[in-house]
């Protein structure tokens, strides 16, 4: 495989087929940790962990696994990389812990990282399984963040509050302040109704990009 | 005690309804929820999947993990758990209930990975129920689900037949009306209180 295709792989998951946005893998933890920019970088982070080691594992096995017991398998690894992350997470970052709380275990259940065990790690390089990790986690990462700040910026006026819990650097109460104290935040925008909406939003305005930067394949694309 | 039990799986009905507030088991909630029978029968598959698993997971961690210093492979043990009893529970019904099974059958493979089921398992841990409250907590979450997917293909079935600008069709708009289902379960927030309190 050549040095730009390898490099294609890499930036696939980032916006042609971005997990969320595009493949629509991963809903839960997307709507429920994205109330904050930071929790949305963190819980990215911590599913990239996952993703990148359980490719590697998995695609390494690929011709020890036997094809009918391959999803308890996948499913084994999987739970075993988020245990690992869970202590990682407890011991060192224990805001982080707080704030994801069940939504850092039901990492396993996230089915980005067994749908892409099964379509892709299963079949393809170690090196190939690795990159594929990344740019997926990438796409992850990017996606939460901007849905978290979204909803931050319009639900509590702040951005990136809470991300002296994940760089230990930051000064306490860290927050950028976008809008002013005078105007009364948009509450709902942080609560239930307020992910989906941003959500459905984000996922028009992705449809809408592709549609628009390549008109012939986004007819294929579209789910 | 009873008080408590009903408060808790009414709660888990309306109040913090699984899918509606806490967001778990959106995948079947989006892909499953287009017509009314296939809703039904993935929300009963997995009630009594959420029921069995709990009454099963509840005794390995209070009984064998915690009392050994073991609480740390809770996420792996559970998940196996469940991928074991849907298993189990697959072969069970094709063997001795073949009508149920062709109904069920092909909403169980897709249970293991509903983050529902393992999120029930370590909530209930999370919470401090006892063994009962667990179960009524597992059988309130599930029927929550239940309500949720019959009110939401029907409001599908509206959102099909109207016309979204171009961009939105499809799951964006879902989206957009899967928001105002849970606003308006915003409003039953207190109910469960009011009354059982």
């Amino acid at each position: 495989m050549s040095e730009k295709k390898k490099l294609s792989v890499l930036t696939n998951g980032i916006l042609n087929e971005n997990p969320v946005l595009r493949l629509v893998l991963g809903t839960c933890p997307t709507l429920a940790v994205t109330t904050m920019a930071a929790n949305g970088i963190g819980m990215g982070l911590a599913a990239t962990f996952v993703l990148l080691c359980s490719n590697i594992v998995i695609s390494a096995l690929r011709r020890i696994i036997p094809e009918q017991v391959r999803i308890p398998c996948y499913i084994t690894v999987i739970a075993g990389f988020v245990s690992v992350v869970q202590m990682l997470v407890k011991a060192y970052v224990p805001a982080l812990d707080q704030a994801l709380g069940v939504y850092l275990p039901l990492i396993v259940v996230n089915c980005i990282i067994l749908g892409r065990a099964e379509m892709f790690a299963s079949k393809n390089t170690v090196l190939n399984s690795a990159l594929d990790g990344i740019g997926m986690g990438i796409g992850f990462t990017l996606t939460l963040t901007i849905m978290g700040s979204i909803r931050e910026i319009l639900g509590a006026g702040t951005w990136l509050a809470g991300l002296d819990g994940l760089l230990p650097f930051l000064p306490e109460g860290f927050a950028i302040r976008v809008l002013p104290a005078s105007v009364d935040p948009f509450t709902l925008m942080t609560s239930a109704p307020g992910g989906f909406f941003v959500f459905g939003v984000l996922m028009a305005g992705a449809a809408w990009l592709t549609a628009h930067k390549r008109p012939a394949q986004a007819e294929e694309g579209s789910v | 005690m009873v008080v408590k039990l009903a408060s808790i799986f009414f709660t888990m009905i309306l109040v913090d309804n699984y899918v509606l507030t806490k967001f778990l088991g959106i995948c079947p909630f989006l892909g499953v929820s287009k017509k009314l029978d296939s809703a039904v029968g993935m929300s009963l598959a997995v009630t009594f999947v959420m029921v069995l698993a709990t009454a099963v997971t509840w005794p390995v961690h209070t009984l064998i993990l915690a009392p050994n210093g073991l609480a740390y492979l809770q996420t792996i043990v559970f998940i196996l758990i469940i991928a074991i009893l849907v298993q189990l529970l697959e072969n069970v019904l094709k063997k001795y209930i073949p009508t149920l099974y062709r109904s069920l059958g092909v909403y169980l493979p897709l249970i293991t990975t509903n983050c529902t089921i393992l999120g029930v398992t370590i909530l209930n841990l999370d919470e401090g129920y006892n063994f009962i409250e667990s179960v009524v907590c597992a059988a309130g979450a599930g029927v929550g689900f239940l309500v949720a997917m019959v009110l939401f293909s029907g409001v599908r079935r509206r959102v099909e037949e109207a016309a979204p600008p171009k961009c939105f069709e499809g799951l964006p708009i879902t989206l957009v009306s899967a928001a105002m289902v849970s606003l308006s379960f915003m409003g039953f927030g207190g109910i469960v209180e009011a009354i059982f309190g």
